[in-house]
């Protein structure tokens, strides 16, 4: 029996996971309107004084952000895991960690990029100067991934679990510190005219690690707690 | 076989270390409170009081050796999860699944007698600090390890993910102290040094060595029980099991 190159089968991997994200195409809204709300409950909280609200744009749309991103990560492996295909991966004789990075690529896709795009959006909802919203962005296009890349690591742990939200919470929270503590700078950094770009290399560094080490943990993550 | 590898592998077998383990304990024990009760002896009652805090420094004598092993059982636990998951060995995982519970009691303790010591000192109970950051940071590792240990219902395969979270853990625990320390510090540095000449006047070091030495050794023996009692219950179907709950109710 033949089974194809990896580079093909983490292609048809990609365009599975696509199509079934195509198919439901609402989901792909839930993490912007999750963020919409919690941008929104600020100013109800704080009240509506557009210097307080400029000065804590940045973090607040990072927590946001973050907590969405946390709320998605459930779907990466739910579906998959329920009917039996994520045991299929497992047992393929194509690299796990390949096969996996592509299920990350296309969770980035469908429940992150959409919040990048969303930025803008939220930003003006609290007011962020025009000259760090550029920053923001940039510091959302570099922590996602790396977010998401991590938070798979987690999830594979958890993988299984009936309720695992809170517990995952309490995983992936920890591990998420050092990448909120690097875009919050370059967002603080460029609010207060310093230079922001170090933070924001530090984040490009961690992704580009991430890149490689994630797909690997994932998988050796996988294959602990699927037996 | 040479003889270190021979007794790792005996060292690794259940019964062996269930009745080593509870050979050592009461005497590993009595050593920690012992020790401790002389460096309590020397911290609070001979050293003399600080020229600028007084008497308030001598929460040191807790706290120290307290953020010491915090730090110092996660390297443990990650040892212990490292070798759990590389050669299986069931006592390497039931270790390491021991250690987070003492090392989280450690953790939350440097931070209650931070929070005591920084509230006259600093003015504050708690401040965002590099330190307390990453302390704290490292008590939700802890609870982290501990909680998906006890989701999991599969004691092996919960020990193993759990560990695997541990070996991540301790990647992350110095990404979080240095971006943290970039980020905001007030903690002092270490005054205390393995190399060169310590900055802390000797009256005051001999205590803190001391009480150092006693947390030490009470890990170990908390360590100890804690593993008998993890391994008895996962061996509880095996023979030896039986014979040992047989001969500690006195019934053949």
């Amino acid at each position: 029996m033949r089974y194809g190159t990896a580079a093909s089968a983490c292609f048809a991997l990609l365009r599975r996971d696509l199509l079934l994200s195509w198919r439901r195409r609402g989901d792909a809204l839930n993490p912007v309107l999750f963020a919409l709300i919690v941008v929104t409950l600020f100013p109800l909280a704080l009240g509506p004084e557009p210097n307080q609200l400029a000065r804590i744009a940045a973090g607040v749309i990072l927590v946001a952000v973050l907590i969405a991103g946390l709320l998605a990560l459930d779907t990466l492996f739910r579906g998959d895991y329920e009917d039996g295909t994520l045991e299929q991966l497992v047992l393929s004789p194509h690299p796990l960690p390949l096969l996996l990075a592509s299920k990350i690529l296309v969770h980035w896709l469908i429940t992150a990029v959409p919040l990048v795009l969303a930025a803008p959006l939220l930003a003006a909802m609290l007011y962020l100067p025009a000259d760090v919203l550029p920053v923001l962005i940039a510091a959302l296009a570099l922590a996602t991934p790396l977010l998401s890349l991590l938070g798979a690591v987690c999830v594979a742990l958890t993988v299984g679990m009936r309720r695992s939200g809170m517990l995952l919470a309490l995983l992936v929270l920890p591990l998420y510190v050092p990448v909120l503590i690097f875009a919050a700078g370059a967002c603080d950094a460029a609010q207060a005219g310093l230079p922001f770009v170090a933070p924001l290399l530090w984040l490009g560094a961690a992704l580009a690690l991430a890149l490689v080490l994630a797909p690997l943990a994932c998988a050796a993550a996988l294959r602990i707690s699927i037996t | 076989m040479n003889k270190l590898t021979l007794w790792f592998h005996t060292l690794g077998s259940p019964p062996y270390f269930h009745r080593l383990a509870g050979r050592l304990a009461p005497w590993l024990f009595a050593g920690a409170v012992l020790f401790a009760a002389a460096g309590l002896y020397g911290g609070l009652v001979v050293a003399p009081p600080d020229y600028q805090q007084s008497d308030a420094y001598r929460i040191i004598f807790v706290h120290v050796p307290s953020a010491w092993m915090s730090l110092f059982i996660y390297f443990v636990m990650a040892v212990n999860a490292f070798i759990a998951l590389v050669w299986r060995i069931k006592l390497a995982e039931v270790l390491a699944m021991a250690c987070a519970p003492i090392g989280a009691a450690f953790t939350v303790i440097t931070l209650a007698t931070g929070a005591i010591w920084g509230k006259p000192m600093w003015g504050t109970w708690w401040t965002w600090d590099a330190r307390l950051t990453s302390e704290l940071v490292l008590l939700f590792l802890y609870l982290g390890v501990i909680g998906l240990y006890q989701a999991i219902e599969d004691r092996r395969q919960a020990a193993r993910a759990a560990a695997f979270l541990a070996l991540i853990g301790i990647v992350n625990v110095p990404i979080v102290h240095f971006s943290v320390k970039w980020w905001n510090t007030l903690h002092q540095g270490s005054t205390v040094r393995l190399l060169g000449p310590s900055a802390i006047d000797a009256s005051m070091l001999w205590p803190l060595l001391l009480v150092a030495l006693a947390t030490k050794l009470w890990f170990v023996a908390s360590l100890l029980v804690r593993a008998r009692v993890e391994l008895l219950a996962l061996e509880g179907g095996k023979e030896w099991a039986r014979a040992e709950a047989q001969r500690a109710e006195g019934t053949p």
